[in-house]
């Protein structure tokens, strides 16, 4: 008995150790992926980010001579790390990642990159954290209720709802909050991070200052990403909720409550999680565009001054840096996933 | 006959059916259009909605309703070129990854995986930022398709793998038919219904897209598109100036268009599910 006992207990620990692994080397292979094409992209164009550059001085009228146009060229690409042949510049693509050094910014010049996204980065990851959250939790919650209860009046309204709400783009519905409640009905600002010209403290007016101007951009992001989690988790528990366990635990007098918590959403939950996963990079990309409807002071926002201006150094570390944390936070979410399943077996 | 009738009777289907009946006849109708929907300053500037600018003009002095014809046409245009070029990919990585199994099973999954984890639209980002206005309606339909396939190889494996294990393929191999013939001939009638009804799903996130890149002013301006209409509404802070049929026009047609895709895909994807067609079969 004992023997067997440990048998298992091995078999377990290998299973899971499979799948941790298994999943470490998924994260080292999407970053390595996913920067290779962020820098074998610009070079397989046939644009060039510097002629571009250049084209722009001219166009503002600032007239150049050839040799004053080679001069600058060879220091761009000095700047952008586009000297030397493709194989040197590879290896220094990867020098800059790992040191997180991309160079001086050229809108802000001489800010460095990794220095704008410093001061950027904290707000896109707030209110991607917090909205995401909120969504899960809640598009989770109504979802599994309404699932179990399908056949009531409220659970087909909040369907309706959900259906009409979920096809409409981040932008566009953004946009509508915006003209209804700041730009109609004034209660909330038209945009930005905090009022101008009061610096950030750890204060409840600061607090709630930010709290105000996040709101509507929050708002956006829960509504629509809330909206997929509910039908999602309506559609798990439908199938769940017919099931024999469930059946038994009805008949066995189980509350309901307690039935539909404990017995159904827990068990509807677990694809939740792995779809949490997998559509981190989604909620990243819609996230970046809510804050350029919102002017949020993110790296959304920083991406458009970037590409406006054609600082190509920053749209490359905001590029690389996007990778970075998307693979991270979708790696943190696989390894808390072995918590929530004890009968964790991948083949 | 049966079927169409069927999907008819749920109101999602027939509401989409409509909305998008009304957008293509929308589309068509730039055929017939009197301006030409590059051109600046071919009628009196941001005048409100009357007789004969039935939507107003905008800023750039075109006439709203015609140049919003082109808008849904070419947006259109760009989905059907990205949502048919994605799903060739995602059909033969589905297909390929499904029947050979193992080895080449696992890495193309691995490789299907870390294409959808990264924000797709990050990269779509760099390549359009570099070529910053270069890219004609097919290019940006193509470039669309290369991001957009992960999702349904994924389900195209899915079923594959189902397939694999039936009797059919079993007779199919032992009587001596070729891999070819028994995936195009045995394989594609039971995924083409699935490729179909991703079709709207993947048009719908192309559209967004392609929303997303004008408004970054990321896409060939000039050309209509609904991105590129909101992209000049906004630039030219028709907010501000209180120019709303400018703003609502490519709004409400993108919301239009969006939920009719979202309606009629929902409704095919319950209908094909043979889950809820047995439980809607029980409930009647």
């Amino acid at each position: 008995m004992d023997d067997l006992e440990e048998e298992n207990k091995r078999m377990k620990a290998k299973t899971l150790r499979t799948y941790l692994a298994r999943r470490i080397l998924q994260y080292i292979f999407v970053v390595f992926l996913g920067l290779s094409l962020v820098f074998f992209i610009p070079r397989l164009l046939p644009q060039d980010p510097i002629r571009a550059i250049i084209g722009q001085f001219q166009q503002h009228g600032a007239g150049l001579d050839t040799k004053t146009v080679e001069t600058m060229v060879v220091t761009f690409q000095e700047l952008f790390g586009l000297s030397g042949s493709l194989v040197e510049q590879y290896l220094t693509f990867w020098r800059r990642i790992l040191t997180l050094d991309f160079g001086p910014s050229f809108f802000q010049f001489p800010t460095p990159v990794s220095e704008l996204l410093r001061r950027f980065l904290p707000w896109t990851l707030g209110l991607m954290l917090t909205s995401t959250v909120v969504a899960w939790l809640i598009g989770n919650i109504i979802g599994g209720i309404a699932g179990y209860f399908s056949r009531s009046r409220w659970a087909r309204l909040m369907d309706v709802l959900a259906t009409v709400v979920r096809p409409m783009p981040h932008y566009v519905f953004g946009l509508v909050l915006l003209i209804l409640f700041a730009y109609l009905w004034k209660v909330f600002p038209l945009g930005g991070g905090a009022s101008i010209g009061k610096p950030l403290s750890f204060n409840i007016v600061s607090l709630l200052d930010v709290l105000r101007h996040s709101f509507l951009p929050i708002l956006t992001l829960v509504i629509l990403n809330g909206a997929v989690w509910y039908h999602q988790m309506r559609l798990l528990v439908q199938n769940v909720k017919n099931e024999d366990f469930v059946q038994y635990a009805k008949m066995g007098g189980v509350r309901t409550w307690c039935l539909v918590s404990q017995y159904v959403i827990r068990n509807a939950m677990l694809p939740q999680v792995t779809g949490l996963a997998l559509s981190i990079g989604q909620i990243y990309s819609a996230a970046i565009i809510v804050e350029i409807v919102f002017s949020y002071p993110g790296l959304g926002t920083l991406l458009f001054e970037a590409i406006s201006r054609a600082d190509y150094n920053l749209i490359m570390g905001i590029a690389a840096i996007s990778i970075l944390t998307v693979s991270t936070l979708v790696l943190i979410v696989d390894l808390l996933y072995p918590l929530l399943d004890p009968r964790i077996r991948y083949r | 006959m049966k079927i169409v009738q069927e999907l008819f009777r749920d109101y999602r289907f027939t509401l989409g059916f409509i909305f998008l009946t009304a957008l293509v006849a929308l589309a068509f109708l730039s055929f017939l259009s009197p301006y030409d929907p590059v051109k600046w300053l071919q009628v009196p500037r941001d005048m409100p909605p009357s007789w004969p600018h039935i939507l107003g003009t905008n800023s750039k002095g075109q006439d709203v309703f015609w140049e919003a014809t082109f808008a849904i046409r070419n947006s259109l245009l760009i989905a059907l070129i990205a949502a048919s070029v994605s799903r060739i990919i995602a059909a033969v990585v589905g297909l390929i990854a499904g029947y050979k199994g193992g080895s080449v099973d696992q890495a193309l999954m691995f490789l299907t995986d870390g294409i959808l984890v990264l924000p797709l639209v990050m990269m779509l980002i760099l390549v359009a930022s570099i070529m910053k206005g270069q890219i004609s309606l097919v290019g940006l339909g193509i470039l669309l398709a290369f991001f957009g396939w992960p999702w349904d190889a994924r389900t195209v494996r899915a079923q594959v793998l189902s397939l694999r294990e039936q009797v059919f393929t079993q007779t199919a191999m032992l009587s001596g038919k070729g891999v070819l013939a028994l995936v195009l001939g045995e394989y594609m009638p039971h995924i083409s219904p699935l490729l179909l009804s991703t079709v709207l799903n993947n048009m719908t996130w192309s559209i967004s897209s392609e929303i997303t890149l004008a408004i970054l002013g990321l896409s060939k301006l000039e050309t209509p598109t609904l991105g590129t209409m909101l992209y000049w509404a906004l630039r030219r802070q028709a907010l501000l100036l209180g120019y709303w049929w400018w703003i609502l026009t490519p709004v409400v047609l993108t919301l239009v268009l969006l939920v009719g895709l979202y309606f009629i895909s929902v409704s095919l994807c319950e209908y094909l599910d043979p889950r809820t067609r047995a439980q809607r079969v029980t409930m009647e």
